[in-house]
């Protein structure tokens, strides 16, 4: 075996005073909240790296909702979970009737309407939500989960749209001549060629609505009010507005809310990776 | 036969003539969803708020509200030193994650971190650090000088550089990674060829990386700020506006105007926003729908 050189061991020992610091920077905050869900009450403040007694308990305390801020802590997570799966369905169903239409059909203004919808892409979130707020009070879905999921719905499908057209952009024209000669109708063109040949685009736009939907938190916390209406971030919110708020129950819901969309972001890595630095800029 | 004849030939080429085929029925009845969405969920709504921002009497309020002055200087400053600080850094960390090393491949697994899980946990666990008596940070100035730390949310300055701070933890990741892909795109060859010719690292950045990440780096920068414009999270759950509504960025302030009921405040400061909003929107738009 060679021994490295002075000069490999001096580039090794920079890449690690970048490496370093950047993995402490990363996990500083959410070690932090992992350290308070693992602490029991006594220990949490006391500014050690482990605490001396680590325990379930906090867990045990969320799921079993023994606390008044988390009495509704199930409803909550269901509410989070049928709000997100419900705008992600939506979002794929609209996105990509939409791409098939521009990219495939060339329907006459399909290149308007990506330029609106890639407009609406850029309008910044929190600007919309103001006039957004007022639109569900007028259409009467305020406190009503149809208000959030359409919100979501109207937020993610640009992107996902953008990213489709991209995609079924790609595909060959000559497959849709092909599968027309042999007299297949537009809708068994969509459902046998168009979709099966998307799926991994398909993929990468429902987990992206999915996930931007579960995490929320500003349209939640303006459209929803009731507590058993509320979706988790918003849960979390209300518990910071009291003083005497649990901070080592807050952090365990916290990380157990946290956990659902780091898991499903690692096992898409695949597809959210390509999906996203393609789509997100071209240069 | 006949119809599955002039669909295909409809199919490569946009139609000229205006009567429509069954695909094109087919592709006005698909694109039909979004519309109805677009149009319930993003016309009306702008439309009725640029409706409410019609009274010049609300940009009077808005010129004379110390706060919202406090909020646009706020908002540029997390704009022009916060983003600018982010996207060198990330261009930087790009070019260390470019490195083949087995544990910097499991580095930048960890790395994804922050944009992976909701902003929502990580920021209160933030707050919590700073929390002045309770906080982990301040325990631990006390332990090793024994002085009392700063109360470091109450700070208007300190608070929203620590809001800049968390943004930045947020979506560093996420424009590392669009970099680091820009990155990997650069032929290998210049690299060596310069390594021939006895280039040194900075000489390499200037003549070979630079040039070819240029275009990458100034769009992903101008994306970066419009998104940002829109970054509710980092100031809202971080110092909820405060001290005294001094941190407000223009995102906040037009939640803050919304719950104290003056709707027609709000999308003023919103409409205030869109000369600096629209050029680069337009810019973005250029670049993107070719």
């Amino acid at each position: 075996m060679k021994l490295p050189t002075l000069r490999e061991v001096g580039t090794e020992a920079k890449l690690l005073l970048i490496g370093i610091p950047v993995f402490i920077w990363t996990m500083i905050p959410i070690y932090h909240m992992f350290l308070f869900a693992i602490s029991p009450k006594e220990d949490a403040f006391s500014g050690k790296l482990w605490p001396e007694h680590p325990t379930l308990h906090n867990f045990s305390i969320v799921f079993h909702q023994q606390h008044y801020f988390l009495r509704d802590f199930w409803i909550q997570f269901w509410n989070s979970t049928v709000i997100a799966l419900a705008a992600g369905a939506l979002t794929l169903f609209v996105a990509t009737a939409a791409a098939f239409s521009i990219s495939r059909l060339r329907v006459p203004g399909g290149r308007a309407v990506m330029n609106l919808a890639l407009f609406t892409y850029f309008i910044p979130a929190a600007f919309l939500a103001v006039p957004m707020y007022r639109t569900m009070g007028n259409y009467g879905l305020l406190n009503n989960h149809w208000s959030l999921i359409l919100a979501m719905v109207t937020i993610a499908s640009p992107y996902a749209i953008w990213v489709l057209k991209q995609a079924s952009d790609k595909l060959p024209v000559e497959l849709d001549e092909a599968a027309t000669m042999d007299g297949a109708t537009t809708l068994q063109l969509f459902r046998l060629v168009y979709v099966p040949l998307m799926m991994p685009s398909l993929v990468a736009v429902g987990t992206y609505a999915i996930l931007l939907a579960w995490n929320e938190y500003l349209y939640a916390f303006l459209l929803l009010s009731k507590d058993t209406d509320i979706t988790l971030p918003v849960a979390l919110g209300n518990f910071l507005a009291a003083d005497d708020s649990p901070w080592e129950l807050l952090m365990t819901t916290g990380f157990i809310y946290a956990l659902p969309p780091a898991a499903v972001y690692y096992a898409f890595k695949r597809y959210m990776v390509g999906g996203l630095t393609a789509g997100a800029v071209k240069s | 036969m006949a119809a599955t004849l002039t669909s295909s030939d409809a199919l490569p080429s946009p139609p000229l003539s205006a009567r429509l085929t069954p695909p094109q029925v087919w592709g006005i009845v698909l694109l039909a969803p979004y519309l109805l969405v677009f149009l319930a969920f993003v016309v009306y709504p702008v439309c009725y708020g640029l409706w409410l921002a019609r009274q010049p009497a609300s940009y009077v309020a808005l010129y004379h509200d110390p706060i919202f002055a406090r909020a646009a200087v706020n908002t540029l400053i997390f704009l022009v030193i916060g983003i600018n600080i982010k996207m060198l850094i990330a261009l930087f960390l790009s070019g260390f994650f470019a490195q083949q090393r087995p544990w910097i491949r499991w580095l930048s697994v960890i790395f994804i971190l922050p944009w992976a899980v909701p902003s929502i946990p990580t920021i209160l666990s933030v707050r919590f650090m700073l929390n002045p008596e309770w906080g982990v940070v301040n325990q631990l100035i006390f332990k090793f000088t024994g002085d009392d730390g700063p109360n470091w949310l109450n700070d208007p300055a300190v608070a929203l550089a620590m809001a800049i701070g968390v943004h930045i933890w947020k979506s560093l990741p996420f424009w590392t990674l669009i970099l680091l892909t820009g990155r990997l795109a650069i032929s290998h060859d210049l690299y060596e060829a310069s390594d021939v010719d006895g280039a040194n690292w900075w000489q390499k950045f200037r003549y070979i990386t630079w040039p070819s990440m240029q275009t990458l780096y100034i769009t992903c920068t101008l994306l970066s700020m419009i998104w940002t414009l829109g970054d509710f999270n980092s100031v809202y759950l971080l110092t909820g506006g405060g001290p005294a509504d001094l941190t407000h960025v223009l995102s906040t302030l037009g939640i803050r105007y919304l719950r104290l009921d003056q709707l027609s405040l709000a999308m003023a400061s919103i409409v205030c926003a869109m000369p600096f909003v629209l050029p680069l929107v337009y810019f973005m738009m250029k670049r993107l729908s070719r």
